[in-house]
């Protein structure tokens, strides 16, 4: 039965490893890549043993510094503003209908519910938001549509808000006159830290990952969140000198290691969230649980 | 109330019962003013829902409309059925209905394979440093946005510099492929990037299922002598297998709607490879922004809105069958 146990350990593990290279392979090849001599890439290749080092793709982008710094700070702005309004109206919604005495309760609810079933799609919403609240072109483009609230956290806040919080508590305070305003404030969100932190750490990463919003509502490249910069340069390496946000626009596209270049300002992108994971990720993985299990 | 105090005759009976209907409206005054600011908590919510998610619902009959801008959606002209005549007339329709049931069936299966035997694997390691550091990096390409996957994918597949075609090929002796334009490999190349991104999930899923086994099962087995694989498929698989049957009959519901960043950002919007990746979203997102043609687009969206819609509320209906506290509703 050891044998047995021993077995499984050890074929556990190596498989595990396997699917674990698989997972971080891609990064590595990219960070090497980051860090390659132009022209060995365009000899040998994206490689993870390049023949020869260089920080020549970092230093262009440090010139580039100005439209890399800007764009990080719209995705901090936007990740921030878009975070906190989205917990204060989401929290703001579930906790009424939490409420077992509260009337419509059921209507209301359901009318929460039925955005998780059915949607109107893109074409709808984007004329909504272009030709009706003339979004395009604005921070709030960023901010608002799609990302802002969503039906599945307000009944995964207003079930935790059921099952958490003690009706009596409620009752007392109502009986002692505190109004419902300071009921909600001072004991229910207190109470409620874990499923505000939960749902906050989804946000985040949601407003910092997007890339959608900017590429449906904007086309002023001084409004790109980092993502937005990431997606542009993609298609179009030169996008950053070529946009007249270069600083040093008009620069010859000949000195530009595009191919290294390419490779460093994904690293730029993806390096923050790769550093944050490791403290986040025990929320992370709670966070998935819950979701799934309540949905 | 006007009617009993212009009926004098209906007044003397009528009165305890006008009493009452007074003060009932008392109360529903009094409960309208205690619960008043609970509805104004709710009202920034419920406001944001009506733009964001309730106006484009009505906004969908712009597919039975000829979409003028100078009118809106609703001043531009009816025109019935025409924008679907036209798409259902192309074989745009097909191919792209084809693709999204295909992938997305694809998907289903392989994560509920792979991620099953992952979190399976995952929970036999005694290690904990070691199983939560696989978990973790398992779960990593899901934290990523779509744009840097495809920069990881253009890594591996650039036709002139990628790991593919400068390292991987010429060691096995072949020629150089063109990746970015040529159709049939993506099939696989989308699959393999899809479960490489999103299986994390999934064992994470599974695996908190398989943790909340009782461990006495497992002892009992190992006393009754079953081998780990018999454990596996005897005990494992049977009590997690509702959360199975709910995470597939809910994926299964949402079948029609497809992850449009991997098909649309991982083969970098290239027209030449539209015949395997053209899904219902990225024909809609095309439609709109990049071809102008809005009365197919839209058809399209009514089309996948619809039918997406009949496709969750079958879903439910069977997980309700099932078992009625994994429904939905």
């Amino acid at each position: 039965m050891t044998h047995e146990n021993k077995l499984w350990q050890w074929a556990a593990n190596v498989f595990m490893m396997a699917v674990s290279l698989a997972c971080l392979l891609p990064f590595a090849l990219l960070v090497i890549s980051s860090f390659t001599d132009e022209q060995a890439i365009i000899s040998n290749g994206y490689s993870f043993f390049p023949k020869q080092f260089s920080l020549t793709a970092y230093g262009y982008l440090l010139d580039q510094s100005q439209e890399l710094l800007r764009a990080y700070g719209i995705t901090i702005l936007v990740t921030v503003l878009g975070t906190s309004v989205s917990l204060v109206i989401t929290s703001m919604l579930a906790y009424p209908l939490s409420r077992r005495d509260i009337p419509l309760r059921n209507p209301l609810a359901f009318f929460v519910f039925f955005t998780m079933l059915f949607n109107g799609g893109l074409v709808p919403t984007y004329l909504i938001y272009t030709q009706y609240l003339d979004i395009k072109n604005t921070i709030w483009a960023l901010i608002i549509p799609g990302l802002l609230m969503n039906g599945f956290n307000v009944m995964l806040m207003r079930t935790f808000f059921i099952t958490s919080i003690p009706v009596p508590i409620l009752e007392s305070a109502y009986i002692d006159g505190a109004t419902e305003f300071k009921t909600f404030r001072s004991i229910v969100l207190p109470l409620s830290l874990p499923i505000l932190a939960t749902i906050g750490l989804f946000q985040t990463i949601g407003y910092w990952n997007d890339w959608f919003n900017g590429l449906v509502y904007l086309t002023d490249p001084k409004l790109f969140s980092i993502q937005n910069i990431l997606n542009r340069i993609l298609t179009d390496i030169q996008f950053l000198s070529n946009s007249g946000l270069g600083s040093n626009a008009g620069q010859s596209m000949a000195k530009m290691p595009s191919g290294t270049v390419r490779m460093a300002i994904a690293v730029v992108g993806v390096i923050p969230i790769l550093i944050a994971y490791p403290f986040f990720q025990k929320y992370f993985v709670k966070g998935i649980t819950i979701g799934a299990v309540k949905g | 109330m006007e009617q009993t105090t212009g009926n004098k005759g209906k007044v003397a009976a009528a009165a305890p019962q006008q009493a009452k209907q007074v003060a009932k409206s008392n109360v529903k005054k009094k409960q309208f003013k205690r619960y008043l600011p609970l509805f104004l908590m709710m009202l920034p919510g419920l406001a944001y829902l009506i733009i964001n998610n309730y106006a484009p619902m009505f906004g969908l009959i712009i597919a039975f409309k000829n979409i003028n801008f100078a009118q809106g959606i609703w001043g531009s002209e009816w025109i019935g059925l025409q924008n679907f005549e036209y798409l259902f007339k192309t074989t745009d329709a097909y191919i792209i209905t084809r693709n999204t049931i295909l992938y997305n069936g694809g998907f289903i299966i392989l994560n509920l394979v792979i991620a099953v035997g992952i979190a399976i694997l995952l929970n036999e390691i005694r290690s904990k440093i070691m199983a939560r550091f696989y978990q973790s990096v398992v779960l990593l390409p899901f934290l990523i946005s779509m744009v840097i996957v495809s920069y990881l994918v253009y890594a591996v597949l650039s036709i002139e510099t990628g790991f593919m075609n400068k390292t991987v090929l010429p060691l096995l002796g072949l020629d150089a492929i063109s990746w970015y334009s040529e159709a049939q490999y993506w099939p696989y190349i989308l699959t393999i990037v899809h479960v490489w991104k999103s299986v994390g999930f999934y064992c994470v899923v599974y695996l908190a299922a398989i943790i909340g086994i009782d461990q006495e099962y497992y002892e009992a087995a190992t006393l009754d002598g079953a081998s780990k694989w018999q454990q596996i498929k005897s005990i494992t698989l049977p009590l997690i297998s509702p959360v199975i049957t709910m995470m597939t009959l809910l994926a299964i519901g949402r079948i029609f709607y497809s992850d449009f960043g991997l098909f649309y950002q991982v083969p970098m919007d290239a027209g030449a490879l539209s015949d395997t990746t053209n899904v219902i979203d990225t024909y809609v997102y095309r439609g709109l922004m990049q071809l102008g043609d809005i009365g197919m687009s839209s058809a399209a969206g009514l089309y996948q809105s619809l039918v997406g819609f009949i496709l969750v509320l079958l879903a439910n209906y069977i997980v309700r069958k099932i078992n009625k506290d994994n429904a939905l509703f």
